[in-house]
């Protein structure tokens, strides 16, 4: 038989892959979230590892203060970010890519010494050690912003400029255009913000081990200790799955399915 | 009116300046401070490039630098090459591998990066595979990989699908048509692609601690375990290092935003 080149051939190595090392390793953390150990050694199947971290008052805590410091960190992005892309994407300026790239070029900068930068500034204003929330969520800020600033910029870039005209010839004033046209329009760029923000303040324990003085356990590092420290990958995964569910409500709840990911993580980086 | 414009073209400047120094005063206390001998920040001190001679002293630091960048370019190629290829591929494909594998392609993208670590973890472990440079490399590959196919998509369905037809009617083998064809439209995709899987294999933390042989550090698994175990005689020359990665970043950047102003002068 004469081996026939294809393109579609191509996708081969990559699907392969993705089944060796992301399908596969997926379907690994629902088996041992849902398996036990039992007496003989033998893994069974088993609901324990749910009912333990739902039985837990220290891990409803982590849920809670998780949540929490998200919902926060990613209002304050929100808050800071869409004044900002709004005065960027207005300004009328031809440079203002030139202006954005001011405002995202710490982005560029490895995270962990941009976290660390923070932590010395912290340090020396008195915050470090004081306020352990406080620095966390300074900290998720900080280190997310960017990925608030750019969705947010981009979607009102886009705005189509004869609305905001026909709005204002129709006798509309500023405020009631822009609650009226502005906003709605460039929701989509704040979710795809909210979901990009939101999912890593629940997880990236750098920021919360590096600010918070190690006093504060957030989902993320959870699963870190229950895989190197106790070395339990059935509650690692167990928390895992529960992570998931949180991913998937967060991106139900803001569209994140319907949009075509043209605002993905980095995705206007270069 | 134009008093009322004008309050508020000042008002606009004074919110960006406010939130540029929430943004840089970080960096700029650091790059000060590492031309200080002060060893804690705030002591008192007087300007000195110990810091910086130090670091390029310091054997430890110097691989770590070496193995960060290695480790990022041999990422990024891997995962253009293998990204380029499955977007290729899953273009040309019918519609329901096509669907398949960008769904299986945007797992990684909206999963937390925690989960991803763990799960390749786990399957490093049952394999009994000790953690190698291979384990690091896959783990990167999955970080990258979907961003280079996200980046490449985008680029063939803008493509002209007739000049590949064309090509085939002039007498070229379906490779050279994809290599003289299809490639050369689709490159700023594939740079794209390039470029961002540097940036996220050079920035990751988590998936490198959860993959890397244990002697094996990047710059940020050595960054965080000094900072967390309070060494405090690494904290003057991370400061040097941040100081010189930053500035680096910052001429990479011009650079890059020069050539692609440029080029799109050209194009009028």
């Amino acid at each position: 038989m004469k081996f026939h080149f294809s393109r579609k051939q191509l996708c081969i190595p990559y699907a392969v892959f993705l089944v060796c090392f992301v399908i596969l390793p997926m379907l690994l953390i629902v088996f041992y979230a849902f398996t036990a150990e039992n007496e003989t050694g033998n893994l069974t199947f088993s609901f324990n590892n749910f009912i333990g971290f739902f039985s837990s008052p220290s891990k409803w805590q982590t849920l809670g203060v998780s949540v929490t410091i998200s919902l926060i960190a990613t209002f304050f992005c929100v808050l800071i970010a869409y004044p900002l892309s709004y005065i960027l994407a207005r300004s009328g300026w031809k440079k203002s890519n030139v202006l954005l790239t001011l405002f995202i070029l710490p982005m560029w900068l490895n995270f962990v010494l941009r976290i660390t930068a923070l932590r010395e500034l912290l340090d020396m204003i008195g915050f470090l050690g004081n306020y352990d929330y406080v620095n966390t969520i300074i900290g998720m800020v900080y280190d997310f912003l960017p990925f608030m600033i750019l969705p947010i910029y981009t979607q009102l870039l886009k705005l189509d400029k004869t609305l905001l005209e026909a709005s204002k010839d129709l006798g509309a004033g500023a405020f009631t255009t822009f609650t009226k046209v502005t906003l709605p329009l460039s929701m989509p760029g704040v979710y795809s913000g909210i979901t990009m923000v939101f999912v890593p303040s629940m997880t990236n324990y750098v920021v919360s081990e590096t600010l918070g003085n190690s006093n504060i356990t957030i989902l993320g590092k959870l699963i870190e200790e229950y895989f190197s420290t106790y070395a339990n990958w059935h509650m690692g995964s167990m928390i895992s799955i529960i992570l998931l569910v949180i991913i998937f409500l967060s991106m139900l709840a803001t569209g994140g399915f319907k949009n075509d990911n043209e605002n993905s993580r980095g995705s206007n980086l270069w | 009116m134009v008093k009322k414009k004008k309050a508020i073209d000042s008002l606009s400047v004074i919110y960006c300046i406010l939130v540029l120094t929430f943004i840089y005063a970080p960096i700029l206390l650091l790059m000060i401070y590492s031309f200080n001998s002060a060893k804690v920040i705030g002591e008192e001190g007087s300007f000195s490039l110990k810091w910086y001679i130090a670091l390029f002293q310091s054997e430890k630091v110097v691989t770590i630098l070496i193995n960060t960048v290695v480790l990022a370019f041999i990422a990024a190629t891997l995962s253009t090459i293998l990204g380029t290829a499955g977007a290729i591929g899953i273009f040309y494909s019918k519609k329901k591998v096509n669907r398949v594998v960008q769904i299986a392609n945007q797992i990684p993208i909206a999963n937390a990066e925690i989960v991803t670590a763990l799960s390749l973890a786990l399957l490093f472990s049952l394999i009994l595979l000790p953690r190698t440079y291979f384990s690091l490399i896959v783990g990167h590959l999955v970080l990258c990989t979907p961003f280079v196919v996200t980046s490449v998509l985008p680029k063939l369905k803008q493509m002209d699908n007739n000049l590949y037809e064309a090509a085939l009617d002039l007498g070229a083998t379906p490779a050279q048509a994809l290599r003289k064809v299809v490639i050369p439209q689709i490159q700023p995709g594939i740079f794209a692609g390039f470029m961002l899987s540097i940036t996220l294999s050079l920035d990751d933390y988590i998936v490198t601690a959860f993959t890397k042989p244990k002697t094996f550090d990047t710059i940020s698994t050595y960054v965080y375990n000094a900072v967390k175990n309070a060494s405090k005689s690494d904290l003057p020359l991370i400061r040097a290092l941040s100081a010189i990665i930053f500035l680096l970043m910052i001429v990479i950047v011009i650079v890059m935003m020069v050539k692609s102003s440029s080029k799109e002068e050209e194009k009028r």
